[in-house]
């Protein structure tokens, strides 16, 4: 038996839209309290998968499961497990808040006796106390946002499902909504859509990055980065010749290379940024930053005042995937991309408790 | 079922404090109260052998014809159209349920701006002279008739909106319908006179679908069994058809 709890498993998922196949055989698997995040192009597949887990849409061919329940077979088990905030997030704008969230309280089966307080609990939680009895219509967009939020985690679902939560906010209310998501850690499943890179890299656990209907990258943040970027990046300070820091650094990496050299500063310190290309061979995090100091002190010429190692940014991964993908074959990509699901699923977080 | 009352109740809550409802209802009743005055006029130009109210009754179609496809095009299309059916069909209710729930709502409020029209009756007999006698059987035939053939009209009108997530084409569709059962039913056996030697059961059918008819029966106190089963069926059958098609676009069950 798998020790870890899948809440979401998703086996080779197919949708077809006359020639065009949107969703061309994704699987993953979500443990629970998970958050993942999707990320991908527009019309990569991201909405089509979900909705396909909310039994919303029907796929062609291959298996989602929520909480193990088959989706097709079972919608009404599934949707008592999940919260859903669809694309541009669509709200009876005639209704106001208190009324609103209080029929979806009770369309959602909760309790007559917790309805009330629950409504009032998360109105809170969302900071719309304040805009209780205004008229969604009237509302402004990261309060109508916000309305949607609350509306997905009303029933406490398992799994929660938005798609592109945090667009058209502002950055307060942005970090509002990352906050909130970030405490429902260990207790639900997200799934969350997103073009906003760093939004992914901060809340979620594990990121899948989707192109044409396929998935072409998945784990945390930094085994794509393993993956995807291939060199490591290092900022030095050092006073010194650009010849002797070539020197010193010869027998560091063969293949080293000095990507930038800037004119030195009024102190003699010159600003240098060296890219050491990864060897795939050799598995590792590729930090050569002890060597780097022991090389840059063996030479008596070279004095060095600061260190930093670049990580790449999720911006960077997230070109590399999709243009890997677009460039690649396409059967070279579904064994590509197959490995890469597998390892993920050995490194995946265990729920937290 | 059981959101059904939950549905039912938020879509009579959105009618309710929806302005445009009371629009609605007060064109409506503009245009009703204008028939029924003309009718009045006619009257006391010469005197007729029926009751006004009965000929009042022999013009139900003309508000049907424009107050159904407006009062069903939103129902189903609307929400599409906006996407809130994508947060709706989520939750787990049934599309049973949500389409039984806009019907309901549809017909009561349809009920409603009926029954505002018996305004116009009491009226009428609170004026008339002393001595004429008051029969109170063709106006309850006729709002019989109106009861059982709304449910009908509103079903076709639910059926054109859960076709499309366009509004104005749910509105022609619902109209050409509605039309179409009432024309085209009435006058079966005229439009079918290109048949040379007209078989014996076009005029059956004629007979049966003849919706001037019905009403004329109605109103006359005769309550025709066959006129209710079919449209109680045909609404049956619309509505089932409905359920089917937001079942198969909206993954519902």
């Amino acid at each position: 038996m798998d020790p870890i709890e899948h809440t979401i498993e998703v086996e080779d998922l197919r949708k077809r839209y006359g020639k065009l196949e949107a969703v061309a055989g994704i699987s993953f698997q979500v443990a629970k309290g998970q958050i993942v995040g999707f990320l991908g192009p527009n019309g990569a597949g991201k909405s089509t998968t979900m909705r396909i887990l909310t039994g919303y849409a029907q796929a062609t061919s291959g298996i989602a499961r929520i909480c193990g329940y088959p989706v097709a077979s079972y919608p009404h088990e599934i949707k008592r497990r999940i919260g859903y905030m669809p694309e541009n997030n669509p709200l009876p704008l005639e209704l106001r808040v208190r009324e609103y969230l209080k029929w979806r309280a009770q369309l959602k089966e909760l309790p007559m006796r917790h309805r009330g307080r629950r409504v009032d609990e998360v109105m809170e939680r969302c900071d719309l106390t304040r805009a209780r009895d205004r008229i969604i219509g009237k509302l402004s967009k990261g309060f109508r946002q916000r309305v949607g939020i609350a509306d997905t985690i009303l029933a406490d679902p398992e799994v929660i499902i938005m798609d592109e939560p945090t667009i058209g906010l502002d950055p307060h209310q942005v970090i509002m909504i990352r906050d909130l998501i970030a405490s429902l850690r260990g207790k639900m499943s997200v799934i969350i859509s997103s073009h906003i890179l760093p939004e992914i890299e901060m809340t979620c656990d594990q990121v899948i990055i989707i192109n044409g209907g396929k998935i072409v990258g998945q784990g945390t943040p930094n085994e794509l980065r393993e993956t995807f970027i291939d060199s490591t990046i290092y900022e030095l300070e050092i006073k010194g010749d650009l010849a002797d820091l070539r020197e010193s650094l010869k027998r560091l990496a063969a293949n080293l290379e000095i990507a930038q050299f800037d004119e030195a500063d009024e102190r003699g310190f010159s600003k240098v940024t060296i890219r050491i290309p990864r060897n795939h061979d050799i598995p590792g995090n590729h930090d050569y930053g002890e060597m780097l100091f022991s090389c840059l002190s063996d030479n008596p010429l070279i004095r060095a005042r600061s260190l930093r190692k670049r990580e790449a940014p999720l911006e960077d991964v997230f070109l590399a995937a999709t243009r890997r993908s677009w460039e690649t074959l396409d059967t070279e990509l579904a064994s590509d991309s197959g490995d890469e699901g597998n390892d993920a699923e050995k490194t995946e977080i265990p729920a937290a408790n | 079922m059981r959101h059904f009352t939950t549905l039912l109740r938020n879509e009579l809550w959105k009618l309710f404090i929806n302005p445009s409802t009371y629009i609605a209802a007060f064109l409506f009743l503009l245009i009703m109260g204008f028939l029924f005055q003309l009718i009045l006029l006619d009257y006391a130009g010469d005197p007729k052998e029926e009751n006004p109210s009965v000929t009042f009754f022999r013009l139900f179609f003309l508000p049907v014809f424009f107050m159904v496809p407006l009062l069903t095009m939103k129902s189903v299309a609307d929400e599409r159209a906006v996407g809130t059916i994508e947060t709706l069909m989520t939750t787990p209710v049934t599309a049973t349920e949500v389409i039984l729930s806009k019907f309901c709502a549809g017909y009561v409020y349809y009920g409603f701006l009926w029954a505002f029209t018996a305004s116009f009756h009491i009226l009428f007999y609170s004026f008339v002279q002393e001595d004429s006698i008051f029969d109170p059987y063709p106006i309850i035939g006729g709002y019989a008739y109106v009861a059982v053939s709304g449910c009908l009209f509103l079903s076709l009108g639910i059926f054109s909106s859960s076709l499309t997530r366009s509004q104005l084409i749910a509105g022609i569709v619902s109209f050409s319908l509605v039309f179409g059962f009432i024309v085209v039913g009435s006058f079966l056996d005229e439009l079918a006179l290109p048949w040379a030697n007209q078989p014996q059961w076009v005029e059956a059918l004629a007979n049966h679908t003849d919706v001037l008819q019905h009403m004329r029966d109605f109103s006359s106190g005769i309550i025709d069994t066959r006129a209710i089963v079919l449209y109680i069926s045909c609404s049956l059958a619309f509505l089932f058809l409905s359920i089917l098609i937001l079942e198969y676009r909206e993954g519902g069950s």
